[in-house]
């Protein structure tokens, strides 16, 4: 008998907090696969924001730290600072990064931390129950903007791996979806590189995900796959947006 | 004991902080407390076998988050600020509480409210003590007079903050840390290892994982995680009482004040006594767990408290004696500081 | 014979593993679990053990098996 796949180790039996298809379980996941694969858990300390993720402490069997909202660059930086011989991952979701913690996590693009920071883009508040965020697209519906987000009051929805392709003190950016089993082996594949380069002692190294919010885009979960395919990636194209890594530092 | 040296209060302090063994420094400059992370900066590039880190964050907001994932990792971090910089701090103090972190947090005050001013004041004594954050928390709060206090209180402030795994504020004001004077620098410290602090994310290796979170898990469970942090308040209010008491026996008016306040009325009190006015003075040196004990029994005495705020400090002098009626206040407001004699004209209007 | 394990409580019925699996083997299930969800069942026939449904699962509620005696 060969095992095809089976739950990481390091995941823990607590059964998460997410709805039903929610990207944050499959991108948690690849997490685990890496951190077993890559022997992390020993020695990686997660950062974890506020937003539905703020509970994943409790799946990871390994040093946690549930960072205040928005901050979780901060902490990073105090950790990694602090211990520079750890793996350190910060995880942030759209309204944690580009709302409350647009400051944190620039300037730890700025001071080129040697961290690794995964992006959770669903264009939504999951967590308070549908609200719009910086990335809500135009004209898309939420809770607070029920008529469509218009640019006349929220102005335009955020670009963030692009944006973290112009910073000098990025080294690695790109932007994936989970919509596929293809589409997961791509993710695994950048999450991956964002790791080793941090491994390799480089540069920040930052991955965008666009990621499946059926609840609050209150549509049946294999429909916001498709979502995504023919919607989100119009105004999010996949790809990479800057590779620094082979260049000298 | 380390050299006798003449040094400004602001570097007196930080120099103590690198020999206490706090190697991490996550600041952002404001007066009156900019010559800390100058120091520290300069101390970083200059003495490289220290393995000073010294990073200027881009808001108080961010670091005090930087100090909170530094000492998580069980080793020694710090930031210094002045109120506006306080108040953007309150976030993470409330969190920092919460999560048992052993940050240490210099506080230099200055007059506000709003941008105010850079002059001398005591008016974020509510801020410090009372909690400014959300929740029911407690900062360690300590408040040193002179340079060579600041310079014990700053090495005390990080083995108290890990004794408790608490935040610990060290409360100073302009004119101290602007102010040079003869002090004898303490030595450096032996530190404890990161992985013996309690709860550090120092990796799981050969034990279970340490986890630093502050989200609750339903009423009971929060009740219980707020109940264990008032056992460790408790526990604190116990143990960790400072203060000073002089010429008590025979005192007929005691004048209550910390921090540069107190040095003025310490002459207040020597010039009254020459003129035969018997005053004593209380000075709290731990201001959370306000010195309570220091007022107990105390009966048919008046007091004078004297603070360079609206009033503050007052209130928990007011809660400490046993006549509330017995209490006055002078206080100045917008950056000086009244003189020994200004003090000893509001001690005659007693007599 | 190929095995696609479910585990049954684990299951938020997303119904990813079904839309994604090449060989139609996976359908909707018809019994409630402690969370009110309907887990899908295993009909392992044409199973080719190619794991798209385990990772798809965003819950990590299957395993899969190849050569199952």
């Amino acid at each position: 008998m060969k095992t095809i796949y089976e739950k990481p180790q390091v995941f823990t039996d607590a059964i998460t907090t997410y709805c039903g298809g929610c990207g944050h379980g499959i991108v948690g996941k690849l997490i685990a696969e890496l951190i077993d694969e890559l022997k992390l858990q020993e020695n990686g300390i997660l950062v974890w924001p506020i937003g539905c993720s703020c509970l994943s402490d409790r799946y990871y069997d390994m040093d946690n730290f549930m960072a205040l909202h928005g901050r979780a660059p901060a902490s990073a930086t105090g950790i990694k600072r602090a211990d520079p011989s750890k793996f350190v991952l910060c995880y942030q979701g759209d309204g944690d990064m580009v709302s409350e913690g647009m400051a944190e996590i620039m300037h730890a693009a700025i001071r080129s931390e040697k961290f690794s920071v995964i992006f959770i883009n669903n264009a939504i508040y999951g967590m308070t129950g549908g609200q719009m965020a910086p990335t809500t697209m135009l004209g898309q519906v939420a809770s607070t903007a029920p008529y469509g987000r218009e640019t006349l009051n929220s102005g335009y929805p955020v670009q963030m791996a692009e944006l973290m392709a112009t910073m000098p003190g990025v080294v690695y950016s790109e932007r994936v979806t989970v919509t596929s089993p293809a589409n997961v082996a791509k993710c695994k594949k950048a999450l991956k590189k964002a790791f080793e380069l941090q491994l390799e002692g480089k540069g920040l190294s930052f991955v965008e995900v666009l990621s499946p919010c059926p609840t609050g885009w209150k549509m049946a979960a294999t429909k916001s796959l498709d979502y995504i395919d023919e919607v989100l990636t119009q105004v999010y194209p996949l790809g990479v947006k800057k590779d620094a890594s082979k260049e000298e530092n | 004991m380390g050299e006798k040296v003449f040094m400004q209060g602001n570097q007196a302090m930080a120099e103590s902080a690198i020999r206490a063994g706090c190697k991490l420094f996550f600041g952002y400059p404001i007066t009156p407390s900019s010559e800390v992370p100058e120091y520290y900066a300069k101390a970083m590039k200059d003495r490289p076998e220290e393995n000073i880190m010294f990073v200027q964050a881009e808001t108080e907001v961010a670091a005090f988050n930087m100090v909170a994932g530094a000492v998580s990792t069980g080793h020694r971090a710090m930031t210094a600020t002045a109120g506006p910089g306080f108040d953007l701090g309150q976030e993470a103090m409330s969190f920092m509480s919460a999560a048992d972190l052993p940050a240490v947090v210099v506080e230099v005050q200055r007059p506000g409210p709003g941008d105010g001013e850079i002059l001398a004041a005591q008016g974020d004594y509510f801020s410090a003590v009372k909690g400014g954050g959300h929740g029911d928390y407690n900062n360690l709060v300590l408040a040193p007079y002179s340079v060579q206090e600041m310079c014990e209180l700053m090495q005390e402030s990080f083995e108290l903050a890990e004794k408790y795994c608490n935040p610990v504020v060290l409360l100073t004001d302009a004119t101290l840390a602007k102010m040079r004077e003869s002090v004898v620098i303490p030595d450096y410290k032996e530190l404890p290892k990161p992985e013996d602090i309690t709860n550090s994310l120092t990796g799981k290796k050969g034990r279970e994982a340490h986890k630093v979170a502050t989200c609750g898990d339903g009423a009971v469970q929060w009740e219980e995680f707020n109940l264990r942090l008032q056992a460790k308040y408790k526990r604190i209010a116990e143990n960790e009482v400072r203060y000073e008491a002089k010429n008590m026996d025979d005192a007929d008016i005691i004048l209550v004040a910390y921090g540069s306040m107190a040095r003025v009325c310490e002459s207040a009190m020597k010039m009254a006594r020459e003129e035969g006015i018997k005053v004593g003075m209380i000075r709290p040196i731990s201001l959370w767990p306000f010195p309570d004990v220091a007022f107990e029994g105390i009966t048919g005495k008046k007091f004078l408290v004297v603070e360079l705020s609206a009033g503050q400090m007052v209130q928990d002098v007011k809660l400490a004696v046993e006549n509330k009626r017995d209490v006055t206040f002078f206080g100045k407001l917008g950056g000086t500081t009244p003189s020994p004699k200004v003090v000893l004209e509001q001690i005659k209007k007693l007599v | 014979m190929n095995l696609v394990k479910i585990n049954f409580d684990r299951c938020k019925e997303c119904g990813y593993c079904i839309k994604f699996c090449p060989k139609g083997c996976l359908s909707k299930g018809d019994k409630i679990n402690k969370r009110g969800y309907f887990p899908p069942v295993f009909a392992a026939e044409n199973c080719i053990a190619c794991g798209s449904c385990a990772r798809m699962c965003p819950d990590t509620a299957i395993s899969v098996y190849k050569d199952v005696e």
